[in-house]
């Protein structure tokens, strides 16, 4: 695929024009949680789309069905995340059109996914994103990331970025192998819910998508119930230094 | 309207002294040779279907696609050599990504008949180059709703409602003239395109075909498709039972 790298490959870290390679990102989505349940994936994540400390956009949707088996979210650069959508959705196009019966499952999108990355990476010039990858094909479920160093590996459940902290360990604790939808669901809100209160870019508005063998199905957007009663934050500056 | 165009058709960029290009005309009795290819343009879509003679019978059904899709609205049929139609579906698919890349949105039909057809031409122009020996039918459905094309070896490109090449086209052109294609659905013409297909298919001359049809129409959600699997072999046992019906007569 000669589109995903434009740049000369004599083109080091900086040249005499200055340097074209990706330093840092500008619109970043948060935490992607995934795991496998009785029927197939579900993915959940928020529709924040920070600019910096700026919590701008509010109805970033991060998490997208590829081609009939597979489901993409994914964290950091939003502009990455649509090259990459531009790109599988090519991917996907292809695939079909030789209308042989066979279609590109999750653990072929998860390998072209990593050798994107990967080879990005080692020009100096990453995709800013975190990925995660689940999908159903056949009765097999499979749940992977990549990062953008190219970093992957598959598991029964995936976090990225602050979710890796905060949801793995909740979610070591209370998954277990086929775990019911409604179990399932309950249990990503309960991760959702710990970062939204801990995550400071994370919004009080998320998707959960899941996939089957049947198909995709992503949720509309909703906001999780929050509680913020607790008697220390009466009176936040109550003995606090130069308070009154 | 053949004639003998000695010296004058050694090169496509040779003209002859009445003003013709033998070597694009020559170009063109390799399309007739060929099996023949009908499209028509019904009123929700397009349904194009291929009388696909079958050189040998180890041959696996369902294997040499003639139809193609180019992108998710259009396909293309081909007639002649088949090795010549796969590098223009190939510059075909890669045009309509191209401008989908470029524009953000699906390759309207007409924009993409004329890329083909200038590719096409191109070959016309140069002596290094030979020209293209195969017709395509190019159908799609875009937003000013379904379309057909034809693209010739000379690099024309018309816009049809009906239209046939290869073998059996004058037959199967008479036929076509006869259907009102403004008051069929696509549902109905595939049988119709069955019929055609089964009925110009010179049994004496060519032993086996196989029949391969696909649509793109409001059914089909817009996107180009084989035809499905129970709608062909209906279209099937209608087009050999309308044989039957004209040989007992």
């Amino acid at each position: 695929m000669n589109s995903i790298d434009s740049t000369p490959a004599k083109q080091g870290l900086a040249s005499i024009e200055g340097s074209e390679r990706t330093l840092y990102p500008y619109v970043t989505g948060t935490s992607v949680i995934g795991i496998k349940y009785k029927d197939g994936i579900l993915i959940a994540a928020d529709m924040g789309g920070s600019y910096g400390s700026t919590l701008r956009y509010k109805s970033v949707e991060r998490i997208k069905p590829i081609g009939k088996h597979s489901l993409l979210g994914a964290s950091g650069e939003i502009s990455d995340f649509q090259e990459i959508l531009k790109y599988l959705d090519e991917l996907i196009v292809y695939d079909n059109m030789w209308d042989d019966g066979n279609s590109l499952g999750p653990k072929e999108v998860h390998n072209y996914l990593t050798r994107v990355m990967y080879n990005r990476r080692n020009k100096f010039n990453p995709l800013w994103n975190s990925l995660v990858l689940g999908g159903v094909k056949k009765g097999q479920k499979y749940l992977g990331m990549v990062s953008m160093i190219g970093v992957h590996f598959e598991d029964n459940h995936i976090a990225t970025g602050f979710g890796n902290h905060l949801a793995r360990p909740i979610l070591r604790e209370e998954w277990h192998e086929n775990i019911s939808f409604e179990d399932g669901v309950k249990l990503l809100e309960k991760c959702m819910r710990v970062l939204l209160y801990r995550d400071r870019s994370a919004i009080n508005k998320l998707q959960i998508a899941k996939i089957t063998e049947s198909g995709v199905f992503v949720s509309q957007p909703y906001a999780l119930k929050t509680f913020w009663g607790y008697s220390a934050f009466e009176n936040p500056t109550k003995g606090a230094e130069g308070s009154w | 309207m053949s004639s003998i165009g000695t010296g004058y058709d050694l090169s496509v960029t040779t003209f002859s002294p009445d003003g013709r290009v033998f070597q694009i005309e020559y170009a063109a009795k390799a399309v007739d040779n060929g099996g023949t290819v009908i499209g028509i343009k019904c009123k929700d879509g397009i349904v194009m279907g291929v009388e696909k003679l079958i050189q040998s019978k180890m041959m696996l059904p369902g294997s040499n696609r003639r139809i193609h899709s180019v992108h998710r609205h259009s396909g293309m049929a081909v007639a002649g050599l088949a090795a010549d139609g796969r590098q223009i579906v190939a510059r075909a698919k890669s045009e309509a990504t191209n401008y989908e890349s470029v524009y953000g949105e699906q390759i309207p039909v007409k924009e993409l008949s004329e890329r083909v057809a200038s590719y096409v031409h191109l070959c016309t122009l140069y002596w290094w180059l030979r020209p293209f020996g195969c017709g395509v039918i190019l159908g799609g459905y875009d937003r000013d709703g379904p379309q057909l094309y034809m693209v010739e070896p000379s690099g024309v490109s018309y816009r049809y409602f009906g239209t046939a090449i290869g073998k059996g086209r004058q037959a199967a052109k008479t036929e076509i003239e006869k259907l009102k294609l403004s008051e069929m659905t696509c549902r109905q013409g595939v049988i119709e395109v069955a019929k055609i297909i089964y009925g110009v298919h010179d049994e004496a001359k060519d032993k086996a075909f196989e029949l391969e049809m696909s649509w793109v129409c409001d059914e089909s959600n817009r996107q180009h498709q084989k035809v499905p699997e129970d709608l062909l072999e209906a279209a099937k046992a209608a087009a050999k039972a309308a044989l039957e019906e004209m040989d007992a007569d």
